[in-house]
């Protein structure tokens, strides 16, 4: 039961990732791009837990857990160059 | 493992993987910047926030202990989602002429500081040679 369930998410986890791609691509302004990658983040995040949870192993955490850490830094620092030029002034 | 605490945590993965879905669609079919904010900060993270508990769940009936893996990363997520949502919001504040004509007056007589960077600085100063 608990491995149609993982592979149903998966499956929607891989269509918002494609969705994400779109709006990548086609978004007509920088922070559209941003917000897409953001959320392409979190996916990943999604993708990686399920892994985990689907191979029943817990090792897949650290890499969830730096995916978010760098996912939030990287988002920052596009948004604050969009704002003042600079990223660290 | 028993059916029903199996059943819960296919139902939870099943409700996150759905509403990841829904979040990222929102992304892509929402008309305009500020209402496309609107499904990556409240939809993902309630998916993200129902695969982790799926997690937690799942692992603390293998192993028999809760990790504290899932837990930070729910809470550097809830934590991180609306600063970088802000964020972003406010670099679209910052890139459009049009969006800064319907915003509404602060308040104390000056403009909004994403729009003024440097008036916090000259404010300063003035208060300051007021009172010296």
């Amino acid at each position: 039961m608990i491995a149609a369930a993982c592979a149903f998410a998966m499956i929607a986890t891989c269509l918002s990732i494609i969705l994400n791609i779109y709006r990548l691509i086609v978004g007509p302004d920088a922070t559209d791009r941003i917000l897409a990658l953001d959320t392409m983040v979190i996916n990943a995040i999604g993708f990686i837990i399920l892994a985990g949870i689907f191979y029943s192993t817990a090792i897949y955490f650290e890499a969830a857990l730096l995916f978010a850490m760098v996912g939030f830094v990287s988002t920052v620092a596009f948004c604050k160059f969009l704002l003042r030029g600079n990223v660290i002034e | 493992m028993s059916v029903l605490l199996e059943a819960i945590v296919a139902i939870l993965i099943v409700i996150g993987g759905t509403f990841l879905f829904i979040g990222s669609f929102g992304l892509a079919k929402l008309p305009d910047m500020m209402r496309r904010l609107h499904g990556p900060t409240k939809a993902t993270t309630l998916g993200i926030g129902s695969l982790l508990l799926a997690s937690i769940v799942y692992f603390a009936l293998l192993h028999g202990v809760a990790g504290i893996h899932e837990i930070l990363i729910t809470l550097f997520l809830f934590l991180t989602a609306p600063v970088s949502a802000f964020m972003i919001s406010k670099a679209y504040i910052f890139r459009h002429k049009d969006v800064q004509h319907t915003l509404p007056q602060p308040g104390n007589g000056s403009p909004w500081v994403t729009l003024d960077p440097t008036g916090d600085k000259a404010r300063a100063l003035k208060s300051e040679q007021q009172q010296g």
